[in-house]
């Protein structure tokens, strides 16, 4: 049986006051890709944010621990440097900050965390050309601000080069689909696959199934309301981009 | 008993009352040399700015161009006339330009010091000297000098009433000089100097010009310069001040700029030091298309003030403006920005955009913005905005997210903040001493 990367249970959460999450559970194990489908509003970006360690967000009760860890006492750059990766819905833009300089800084970070040597520019930057082709992206790319200027596709790309970078035990992409056309979708969904580990797991957050064309999860979870109400294969997502959500809040509410 | 007195502000009056201030502003009137009689084609300007300074005094925070710069610091200190240091190039080996091993002006205290500049091997039509010399070579300079619009503001007319020497620097007639021009202004002890630049770039020709002001001392000197700089018609001037003075000092300066039509001046202005630094930059448009970038970056902490007042005045058709002004503010540091941009009927078809963003970094440090535009063209793009902020808890928690700690993103952010300013140098070594300045500060 693999090992479990993370445990999430019984999980509540607020923002300003109000109840985001109520009690929400989810395991994921190493070598998995799970996928958390939902309407608007059901909680998911929070969650992710949640994970990552958004201070907007207010942990009222449960637990979430990652690799044997509490992480929610860790600071969000700690989280990140113990192998938490969020890709970014809205990646924010730094002008000012070459995208070079800022991938180093980040990726020195991770590497003093794990008592290893911090890479001078010049080593680094045959990391980066290594990544860079893996993802089949133009060296152009690092020279550049941070996000400044960028299409939505290139900063979505620009997330999954960070997660290529960072190699994170758990990668958590949060609608890194929304706003791509089908072309850059492809190009970011064969990202995904090409950085899929067997020790690593990846969380997909998303309104569409369509993206779950490119990158097949092992498990997909339907969220509603703050709470997962249904798990299951990859079947369900097909179902639910066949019968919408409804069926299953109202079936939930039978059940109830 | 008068209404002055009757206000119980001393926090913003000190102890002065205007006669205070006016006896006080005689005082540093006092203290200016004779001028050299190379420079007597000057006498009757100086003569005038005299009468001028003679009749005001020190600007109380009544006036509203000084509403938010409280001079009553610098009435607390005495100046005395005293020798320029003798200084050699060891002292000044850090701020020396490698690009202008050969065209660079040296002023130590407000005086010449030929021993430290090196103006050899110019191109022909290319003068870069000292006033007292340069009119000899070009004794067109009474065209031009302390000849432009707002020369009875207090301070330049305090300027050109007391200089006796300065920098001189002309492009003539479709010369273009690849070297940047650069001239230092070095402050070694606790007196007052005014020092004095007049650039004049004429028809068709290009120059890049650095005017650098730093300091050799820690002390409360008062450093109060004028720079006149005269675009011909389709001239190129590129234009770098750099202020550095010691966090004690008081810096009060004027730049004022005439644009002749088709001409293009860039200003890349960076305040550093200064107890209390004001930069008056005014930029007349005179001609036709004629294009003006301003950027500017104050960064002040500890309980200094940092103050911009700009003006560009745009008159004929086919102009263009761009102004973005930068402040960094931390501590109870004040910055203070007052942006006027004037589009009179005549200047149809222009463009002018203003920005002016903040960044305070801490709860008691403050900013007073405030973009003036005045449009009567009917005919024109503008645009302005002001923008107060702190850094934004998303932008910290993105770079937290990516294993950068909470403190080093704030830091990498202000930065960053500032260094978009600095990149547009076009002098490289100066542009990398100014990025490691700010490093340091944003640190």
């Amino acid at each position: 049986m693999s090992d479990v990367i993370l445990s999430v249970k019984d999980l509540t959460a607020e923002v300003d006051g109000n109840p985001i999450l109520k009690g929400f559970n989810l395991e994921i194990k190493a070598g998995e890709i799970h996928a958390i489908m939902g309407p608007n509003g059901s909680g998911k970006s929070t969650f992710s944010k949640i994970l990552a360690g958004h201070p907007a967000y207010t942990v009222t009760g449960g637990e979430i621990v990652f690799q044997g860890q509490n992480l929610l006492e860790l600071e969000p750059d700690e989280r990140a440097k113990s192998g938490v990766f969020l890709a970014f819905q809205y990646p924010l833009e730094i002008p000012g900050v070459s995208n070079v300089d800022f991938l180093r800084v980040s990726y020195n970070a991770k590497r003093k965390h794990e008592g290893l040597d911090e890479l001078d520019a010049f080593d680094f930057d045959e990391v980066v050309q290594s990544k860079l082709t893996l993802l089949k992206m133009d060296p152009s790319f690092l020279n550049r601000s941070v996000n400044e200027g960028f299409s939505g596709g290139e900063k979505k790309r620009n997330e999954i080069l960070q997660m290529a970078l960072l190699e994170p035990r758990l990668g958590i992409l949060d609608e890194i689909d929304s706003g791509l056309d089908i072309d850059a979708l492809k190009v970011v969904a064969s990202s995904v696959n090409a950085l899929k580990k067997p020790e690593n797991a990846t969380l997909i957050i998303t309104h569409y199934q369509r993206l779950l064309n490119y990158i097949t999860p092992d498990v997909v979870h339907v969220m509603a309301k703050g709470r997962i109400l249904k798990s299951g294969g990859k079947e369900l997502a097909l179902e639910l981009e066949a019968k919408g959500y409804d069926w299953v809040l109202d079936s939930q509410a039978v059940g109830a | 008993m008068t209404i002055q007195s009757t206000l119980s502000d001393v926090g913003n009056l000190g102890l002065s009352t205007k006669v205070d201030r006016a006896a006080y502003l005689l005082g540093l009137l006092s203290l200016r040399s004779e001028l050299p009689s190379e420079l007597a084609g000057l006498q009757e300007i100086r003569d005038r700015a005299f009468s001028v300074v003679r009749d005001r005094a020190i600007p109380s925070t009544r006036e509203e161009e000084w509403r938010f710069t409280d001079l009553s610091g610098l009435l607390q200190v005495q100046f005395q006339n005293s020798a320029p240091s003798e200084i050699g190039f060891p002292q000044i080996e850090s701020f020396l330009l490698p690009e202008s091993t050969n065209s660079r002006l040296v002023f130590v205290d407000g005086v010449y010091a030929p021993a430290l500049s090196a103006v050899d091997d110019l191109p022909d039509g290319v003068l870069v000297g000292n006033l007292a010399a340069g009119v000899q070579l070009f004794p067109k300079l009474y065209e031009h000098l302390a000849l432009h619009p707002g020369g009875e503001e207090i301070f330049t007319a305090l300027n050109t009433a007391s200089f006796t020497d300065g920098a001189i620097v002309r492009v003539s007639q479709n010369q273009a000089i690849a070297s940047p021009i650069h001239l230092l202004f070095v402050s070694t002890q606790e007196a007052l100097c005014h020092p004095r630049a007049l650039v004049v770039a004429e028809t068709g020709s290009s120059v890049t010009l650095v005017e650098e002001y730093v300091s050799l001392a820690e002390g409360a000197y008062f450093t109060n310069p004028v720079t006149e700089i005269w675009l011909g018609e389709n001239a190129e001037v590129r234009h770098t001040r750099v202020q550095r003075d010691s966090v004690a000092a008081f810096h009060i300066g004027k730049t004022a700029v005439s644009q002749a039509r088709d001409s293009r001046y860039d200003c890349t202005a960076v305040s550093l030091g200064g107890k209390l630094s004001r930069h008056h930059l005014e930029v007349y448009q005179t001609g036709e298309q004629t294009d003006t970038k301003l950027n500017g970056l104050t960064i002040v902490d500890g309980d200094r003030l940092g103050d911009t007042h700009s003006l560009i005045a745009l008159s004929q058709p086919y102009g263009t403006a761009n102004q973005v002004n930068k402040t960094i503010v931390s501590d109870r540091a004040h910055a203070v920005f007052n942006g006027k941009v004037f589009v009179p009927k005549a200047a149809q078809l222009t463009n002018a955009a203003q920005l002016s963003r903040n960044l305070l970094l801490s709860p008691k440090a403050r900013v007073d913005t405030k973009p003036q535009l005045e449009i009567t063209a009917d005919n024109v793009k503008c645009a302005h905005g002001a923008t107060v902020s702190q850094l934004e808890d998303d932008e910290v928690f993105y770079l937290q997210s990516r294993g950068i700690e909470a403190d080093q993103a704030r830091k990498l952010l202000t930065y960053a903040f500032a260094i978009e300013v600095i990149d547009r140098i076009s002098v490289a070594s100066l542009r990398h001493a100014l990025t490691q300045l700010v490093r340091i500060q944003s640190a």
